[in-house]
């Protein structure tokens, strides 16, 4: 019988929750790296006992460790970051020039093919990778360099580049978001980039359809269209069919805020069903909390724009909690489980594609991503 | 060394280490940095070698934190008579 594994990150540590096919029952183990920041674990598609984690924390900076037995033992792995030649400038929070400074790493992808190979995302924002299973690592220096670099600006959580999609049918293109950059497109295994913000409006910057300042929250894609893109901006859901040439907005009956629909983080796509995606709208860009106090998943059958909101099993009342970009995942099981978690410390979990939901660990830290591996 | 960084180290208490003359800063963080070396990175940054800032030194109840790090410490420190003690700042409470 299959099995699944949620690899959960949180402010004070890591936790890995383990079920069968059936996922009512959940085994947690944990914390992992107790008191320190674990902002994102990802297994690899090639050998899912090969788990990254990147563990942080303001007084000691960042590690990378590595599990080859699926999370039970762990080995730090090197954490020396260093961009490549002299890395220049972006834009601060005041429009001024400020130096490139490495501050952590929010987001890991392994390789589809390699155990070996993994990307990370990094703040200040810049992809690297190790092709040696995380024992060096090297900057895919020509995202930073193409040319737009010095007119990026840090969002509120910082300039983090925190998604990285890599194209299961077209092993060299790559796609990555950066807060507040946008999203970026290499077809070539990361040597050279282009900008992919066509469509974007986002009233905050001084041009809503500038080139690059967007604030994309998350990019997702199903497997067998990777053409196909759904992004979660700050205000806005949207998706291209063009692989990210245009984009267009699909917020349709999102709850309305302010005049606005759309706002939130996590946004991912159905195992099975390439047209059903899943968001959790979020009131406002300061508020940070769910709707009406009611947390609810909305689920659109027909790749946006027609939205209904899962609310059984879910709080719908006095539930103030937030749902971070990296803190949803879909696992491949038919039907699919749907998992997400919150900064109130929940990680939820519908193992119908979002019709009703449960609790599969509650009152952990806060929590910052959730993955899940479907195990054979 | 802070909790932290024992179990990065994989070591319980106190570390004891043979620096050669002059012993500084830098050469105790060099001589720790490489019989442990998943402390790089970690004590100060990987670039600049500065000292992270919540990060401390004490020796001989004193905070050396903005010495030089290539100023002999205490004779007390370099005998081994008294610890160099790096200290997790007190931060964020």
């Amino acid at each position: 019988m299959s099995k699944v594994r949620v690899l959960v990150g949180t402010r004070k540590g890591a936790f890995i929750l383990e079920s069968d096919g059936k996922r009512h029952k959940w085994d947690v183990s944990g914390p992992h790296f107790a008191g320190w920041e674990l902002y994102h674990l990802k297994g690899s598609p090639a050998d899912p006992n090969r788990l990254y984690a990147s563990q942080s924390s303001g007084w000691f900076g960042q590690m990378i460790q590595r599990s080859n037995d699926g999370g039970k033992t762990w080995e730090a792995m090197d954490n020396k970051f260093v961009y490549d030649g002299v890395p220049g400038t972006h834009q601060w929070y005041d429009g001024k020039p400020h130096p490139w400074e490495f501050k952590r790493v929010w987001h890991l992808e392994p390789s589809l093919t390699d155990p070996d190979k993994v990307y990370a995302g990094v703040e200040d924002a810049a992809l690297f990778h190790s092709t040696d299973g995380g024992k060096s690592w090297q900057e895919l220096a020509g995202l930073r360099e193409h040319g737009t670099g010095p007119r990026w600006q840090p969002g509120a959580g910082g300039m983090c580049l925190h998604t990285i999609l890599l194209d299961p049918s077209n092993h060299s293109r790559i796609y990555i978001a950066i807060s507040a950059a946008g999203a970026f497109r290499s077809d070539d295994a990361g040597v050279t980039w282009k900008a992919i913000n066509q469509g974007l409006r986002s009233e905050y910057i001084p041009d809503p359809t500038a080139e690059v300042g967007h604030c994309v929250h998350r990019i997702a894609q199903h497997k067998s269209r990777p053409n196909t893109l759904f992004m979660q901006k700050h205000w806005d859901v949207l998706r291209s069919d063009n692989a990210g040439d245009l984009w267009k907005e699909v917020n349709g009956n999102l709850p309305d805020d302010a005049g606005k629909r759309g706002f939130g983080f996590v946004i991912d796509v159905h195992a099975h069903e390439p047209e059903t995606i899943y968001v959790v709208p979020i009131k406002s860009d300061s508020q940070h909390f769910p709707h009406d106090g009611k947390l609810r998943v909305y689920r659109s059958k027909t790749g946006g724009n027609e939205w209904e909101p899962m609310t059984k099993g879910l709080p719908q009342q006095d539930c103030y909690v937030n749902v971070l970009r990296d803190a949803m995942a879909i696992d491949s099981l038919d039907s699919c489980g749907v998992y997400f978690g919150t900064t109130g410390g929940q990680v939820y979990a519908s193992a119908d594609a979002g019709d009703n939901w449960a609790p599969i660990v509650r009152d952990l830290p806060a929590v910052l991503s959730v993955e899940v591996q479907t195990l054979a | 060394m802070p909790a932290h960084l024992r179990t990065i180290a994989g070591v319980s208490g106190d570390v004891q280490l043979d620096v050669p003359a002059p012993v500084t800063q830098r050469s105790i963080l060099d001589a720790l940095e490489a019989r442990y070396p998943a402390l790089q990175g970690t004590i100060r940054d990987h670039v600049t070698q500065e000292r992270r800032a919540f990060v401390r030194f004490f020796a001989c109840q004193e905070d050396l934190s903005h010495e030089s790090p290539d100023a002999p410490l205490p004779d007390a420190v370099a005998s081994g008579a008294e610890p160099f003690l790096i200290v997790g700042a007190i931060a964020g409470g």
